[in-house]
């Protein structure tokens, strides 16, 4: 039987783990790698780094992060954060990726994620989709997408360029709430429903998971394929493990592998 | 004993060559791993794999445009029966030919094309990517020891197309995707999966160390 997928995000700036990892007992807490291990090992379903490292010219520290995962680590692994050219694409598959998120540079230009995707494949092409509600109370739901960190507005309306990424070769979208990103309040589900609905291809929903309850209406009210969360594992708060038994005793399938 | 991975500038093979090299580890087996674009180390490897990421065609031209390389497999894997191994399109490329984007043509060594997947339920979203269980066709040493059902381990799949046997006989096993997706397939001395075993955890490297042991 299909399942959902939990997965877990690191933030990684110039080669360290932002904020660092303190859930289980890492000899190095602000390593990815060690952080990627004990995820493989608590069964988290796929990996996501996020690589705000600020400058480009530093981006090779990434690379190396990735290739040490790939050494110790059997399970898939999204890297995302700064991606603006195929070569940069091409360099985080080479170095053991198996899916590169484009952000900015998809917003930038449409075109690339149709380049990307004809040059890698569209299964390894996610679309991250930074997404603010801009409709006001009373008005129909309307989102519009901001690029750097929620900072700039784009005019973009959500749901239609989710569809647009998605004709051009788009193999999944990655959906983050900036309204809700760091709030702890849960998913926006409106948000979440409404582009997992318009779209034929997976959905991971993100931003504002503050409980397993949240992770649990994401899928079952946002209609997500996967969820995705990095504070309430990083501190401790829940295993990847608890969150999937939390989920799977929720009604949702869920892959328990011992 | 040496496996050879067939570096043809599909993807990433630094992933399948560490799970490869883990699995060999663990095993105890005294394995060498060995990535290679050269014909002539693919004819003297004990075993072949063959993985694949992204198009079919794609896939296709890159395994063409390594000069006697497709030669080389024919004789290393049909001529002298080597244990051989395909990764997802690694997989569907022993299928006669492909429907991704424009008709190619296959190894041939698994009678059946590659098609997209239509499930039944129109709310399954495509590519079929994440983890599924697996249901087993026929037995398979690769499988030995695995469990598999819908209360087995998982595999990690992601693919919009795949490979429809046209005897039954040759897939081993399948996944439930609205409707049965092939998972595994496999005569003789040739075996194939959809998923992949490098990204499959436990599965996977109980399979790869399978494979290791096979002696078809």
């Amino acid at each position: 039987m299909f399942k959902v997928r939990l997965i877990p995000c690191l933030d990684v700036k110039d080669g360290r783990v932002v904020k660092g990892v303190k859930f289980v007992d890492l000899r190095d807490a602000g390593d990815p790698v060690e952080a990627a291990i004990a995820y493989d090992a608590a069964g988290a379903d796929e990996l996501t780094f996020l690589d705000i490292t600020a400058s480009h010219e530093d981006r090779g520290i990434m690379l190396d992060v990735v290739r040490r995962t790939a050494e110790a680590c059997f399970m898939p692994v999204t890297v995302g954060g700064g991606v603006r050219t195929i070569d940069d694409i091409r360099d985080l598959l080479k170095s053991g990726a198996d899916k590169v998120s484009i952000n900015t540079a998809a917003v930038n230009r449409r075109e690339f994620v149709k380049e990307a995707a004809e040059k890698f494949g569209d299964q390894c092409i996610v679309v991250a989709i930074d997404a603010k509600k801009v409709s006001k109370d009373g008005e129909p739901d309307r989102w519009e997408i901001f690029t750097h960190g929620g900072r700039n507005p784009t005019g973009l309306d959500a749901i239609r360029y989710a569809k647009d990424v998605v004709a051009l070769g788009a193999g999944e979208i990655l959906l983050t709430s900036m309204d809700r990103d760091g709030t702890r309040q849960g998913f926006d589900i409106a948000l979440t429903r409404a582009i997992s609905d318009s779209v034929n291809i997976p959905v991971i929903a993100s931003g504002g998971v503050g409980n397993l309850d949240h992770l649990v209406a994401g899928i079952r009210d946002g209609h997500a394929s996967a969820v995705l969360a990095a504070s309430i594992f990083h501190f401790g708060e829940f295993t990847v493990r608890q969150a999937k038994e939390y989920m799977a005793k929720a009604g949702l399938p869920m892959r328990l592998d011992p | 004993m040496t496996t050879v991975i067939v570096d043809y500038g599909s993807g990433n093979l630094h992933s399948a060559a560490k799970a490869f090299e883990r699995a060999g580890r663990e095993s105890g087996g005294n394995e060498s791993i060995v990535v290679s674009s050269d014909p002539d180390i693919v004819r003297r490897a004990d075993r072949v794999v063959l993985p694949g990421v992204g198009a079919f065609a794609d896939c296709r031209r890159g395994l063409e445009a390594v000069t006697g390389m497709i030669d080389a497999l024919e004789e290393t894997v049909r001529g002298k029966g080597k244990p051989f191994f395909g990764i997802c399109v690694g997989m569907q490329l022993m299928a006669e030919r492909g429907r991704e984007y424009e008709v190619t043509q296959g190894l041939g060594w698994i009678k059946g094309e590659v098609n997209r997947i239509e499930p039944s339920d129109k709310n399954l979203k495509i590519p079929h990517m994440g983890w599924n269980t697996l249901d087993s066709k026929t037995s398979h040493p690769v499988l030995d020891g695995i469990p598999l059902g819908p209360q087995g381990l998982h595999a990690y799949f992601v693919h919009s197309y795949q490979l429809n046997a046209q005897n039954k006989g040759d897939v081993i096993a399948q996944a439930e995707y609205g409707g049965p997706v092939t998972a595994m397939v496999g005569r003789e001395n040739i075996v194939g999966t959809q998923f992949h075993p490098e990204k499959s955890q436990k599965l996977g490297l109980a399979l790869i160390s399978n494979f290791l042991k096979w002696k078809p």
